[in-house]
């Protein structure tokens, strides 16, 4: 097995005037290629730091971090640049794609800063993995939260990263397509993708096979989840949406 | 990413976000469009009162009553107005004069049939042709030295005049009606292209003596018209017309009671004129291409925080900070040029338009047009530039939650 990511005292501090914010503190992760970590924990204790620093979104004031093998403090911009387009796709709460622009022009930007030729049957065919082949040409506007998030997700996996990363990336869906989007999660960790996701929600947490607790921009806890759950499991004795609303207007 | 995949994302960037491109270069249009308009009608009004000038006549001296001066203390001595005695005096004393003729003249309605046009009637001894280079006939010729000593009542037409009252057909022989009298037509001066106040197409003349005695019933003269053998010696002869006037013709304080303009005179004039004109257009121009600016300064700055966002997007997704800068140079670049090329058409536009209006020539500026275009191609540069400047010293988290 193959560290993944490997950080070693890794801090991160905020200055507001004339106060330190530590928002993380003496991180030391480790995490293995293929696994499915969930980060929990309260509020404002340090979870979208640590997962911006881990996606090279964010340089750390403090500690080492190492890449698949490669101290990534040491790299500048571009390079960083460089690492985020081939090894890494982010998955954002808020999706964050481009507005009044295509499914398909949407997922097709990483490759184009990778330079890659067949861009668009390669981004279809991500969207295909993320059942949206139907919907390639629709606007973000013209798509469901839950259908954007799916775009972003083609997104993050169409320049084929060894890490997938996503900040609370069901925070804004409700549980049914939450669970849909977490079955795309674990097909992705399946096919030997390492995942990482923020959560506050322990249902969420338990799809993954372990779990790292922050407070106060410390590790509190790290330790596996006994019996993952599977998404396809909980979603085949989900009620169809349909039958929901015809239930509802019975009562 | 190479060059192509660049061009085509900048161009997918400005259709995908049709108003503020539309508006960004609106700004660059309404800059460069009205300074290239504004220069280009000024210059115009310039040439063409410049042209006017040769029409109106070489080597003209004009002496008109000061009536400033004149009629201060209500004495006799002081009245302002030319007499054919100053004619005399002026032949005799002022040997460079090569000739001379008094001029009386009103604005007057003339008929024929019932065609009527309003124009400037002027009386003036036949010289007065020299004197106003209109020697050139379209048809028949001038009224004789004959018909001023008759007072016969005969006139020459302007081309205006003449296409006013009889289209494109015969007016010599034809009889017209000037204020309330018979008229032959006896020419018509060929076309000379003049416009404005002082056009000299849109004139009748008749013989002096028969305007003064039958038409205007005047006894004194308006002005006094003379061409000079010389213009080379047009300002001493200037001043020998002062000096032989000045005997006579000064009021109790020992001031002129006239004024002898020469046609740099009259260029000095016009052209305070045109200039004013042409500062006034400039003005205007300089606050549209301000305008301009503004307008592109605004829109960039509104979207400075969805376009920071987009930035940090697209380093998280791995664009490099000059691929970036690239994207965004082009795509303002492609406005700016878009935008010129239509304020530059739309600004020789209006110039052709405003200038066939206005019977000027048509000019273009090149001067104008580089600095306009500069100006609004460099505020648009910068502000389209200003987002992707300032993003790409941020991290990519920091763009992306840039408010
Ligand atoms: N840009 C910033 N400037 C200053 N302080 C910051 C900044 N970003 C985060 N912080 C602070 O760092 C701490 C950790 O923030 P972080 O966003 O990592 O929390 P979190 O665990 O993701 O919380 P949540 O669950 O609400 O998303 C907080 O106290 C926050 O106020
Ligand atoms: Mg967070």
């Amino acid at each position: 097995m193959s560290l993944i990511i490997d950080t070693k005292h890794l801090a991160k501090d905020y200055v507001m005037g004339d106060m330190i914010v530590h928002a993380l503190r003496d991180a030391h992760v480790q995490i293995q290629a293929g696994e499915f970590v969930a980060i929990m924990g309260p509020s404002g204790s340090g979870k979208s730091t640590f997962m911006n620093l881990i996606g090279c979104l964010d340089r750390p004031s403090g500690g080492k971090y190492f890449l698949n093998g490669q101290d990534v403090s040491s790299l500048n911009d571009d390079q960083l640049a460089d690492i985020r387009n081939k090894y890494i796709g982010f998955v954002f709460q808020t999706f964050n794609l481009l507005p009044r622009t295509s499914a398909i022009k949407n997922v097709e930007l990483p490759l184009m800063y990778a330079g890659v030729k067949n861009r668009a049957e390669r981004a279809k065919q991500a969207l295909e993995e993320v059942g949206l082949g139907q919907r390639i040409h629709h606007k973000p506007n013209e798509l469901s939260g839950g259908q954007q998030q799916r775009v972003a997700i083609a997104r993050a996996i169409v320049n084929n990263p060894v890490l997938i990363l996503g900040d609370e990336p069901t925070g804004n869906l409700d549980s049914r397509t939450a669970e849909e989007i977490m079955a795309l999660f674990q097909d992705m960790n399946r096919k030997g993708k390492t995942v990482v996701i923020v959560t506050h929600e322990e249902d969420i947490a338990r799809h993954c096979k372990r779990i790292i607790r922050f407070k106060d921009g410390r590790i509190l806890h790290d330790g596996p989840v006994e019996d993952p759950v599977d998404a396809r499991d909980i979603l085949r004795h989900m009620p169809d949406p349909d039958e929901v609303i015809t239930a509802d207007f019975a009562v | 990413m190479n060059f192509s995949d660049s061009i085509v994302s900048a161009l997918r960037a400005i259709m995908a976000n049709k108003l503020r491109s539309a508006l960004t270069m609106l700004g660059v249009v309404i800059g460069v469009g009205s300074v290239i308009a504004m220069i280009g009608i000024g210059e115009g009004t310039k040439q063409k009162s410049l042209e006017n000038i040769q029409i109106m006549g070489s080597n003209m001296l004009t002496v008109m009553p000061n009536w400033r001066r004149g009629g201060v203390s209500g004495g006799p001595t002081d009245n302002p107005t030319l007499k054919e005695e100053d004619i005399v005096t002026l032949k005799r004393e002022v040997p460079m004069i090569n000739t001379i003729t008094g001029v009386v003249q009103r604005r007057m309605s003339s008929r024929n049939g019932n065609k009527t046009h309003f124009t400037q009637v002027v009386g003036a001894e036949p010289q007065v042709a020299l004197i106003r280079n209109a020697t050139k006939m379209w048809q028949g010729s001038w009224y004789t030295f004959e018909d001023e000593a008759m007072s016969e009542r005969k006139c020459v037409l302007g081309f205006t005049v003449y296409q006013e009252l009889f289209g494109d057909g015969m007016a010599e022989g034809a009889r017209i009606r000037i204020g309330n009298q018979n008229f032959d037509v006896v020419g018509v001066i060929a076309y000379k292209g003049g416009s404005g106040m002082w056009n000299p197409d849109d004139q009748i003349y008749v013989p002096l003596s028969t305007a003064k005695t039958r038409l205007m019933g005047k006894t004194n003269l308006d002005q006094i018209m003379m061409q000079t053998s010389n213009s080379d010696l047009m300002i001493v002869t200037q001043g020998q017309v002062e000096d032989a006037l000045m005997a006579t013709r000064k009021n109790a304080s020992g001031e002129p009671l006239f004024r002898v303009m020469n046609q740099g005179d009259i260029i000095a004039q016009m052209e305070t004129q045109t200039k004013l004109l042409s500062m006034l257009l400039a003005g205007i121009a300089s606050v549209s291409l301000l305008v301009g600016g503004i307008g592109i300064m605004n829109i960039m700055l509104v979207s400075v925080t969805e376009r920071t966002r987009e930035i940090g997007l697209r380093k998280a997704i791995g664009a490099r900070r000059e691929t970036i800068l690239a994207q965004f140079l082009l795509e303002s670049t492609v406005m700016c040029v878009v935008g010129g090329t239509i304020g530059i058409l739309l600004g020789l536009g209006s110039v052709a338009f405003v200038a066939q209006a206005l019977k000027v020539p048509p000019v273009v500026n090149t001067q104008a047009i580089i600095l306009a275009f500069g100006f609004s191609a460099l505020v648009g540069l910068f502000f389209g530039l200003y987002p992707a400047l300032r993003a790409s010293s941020l991290q990519p988290i920091q763009a992306l939650r840039y408010e």
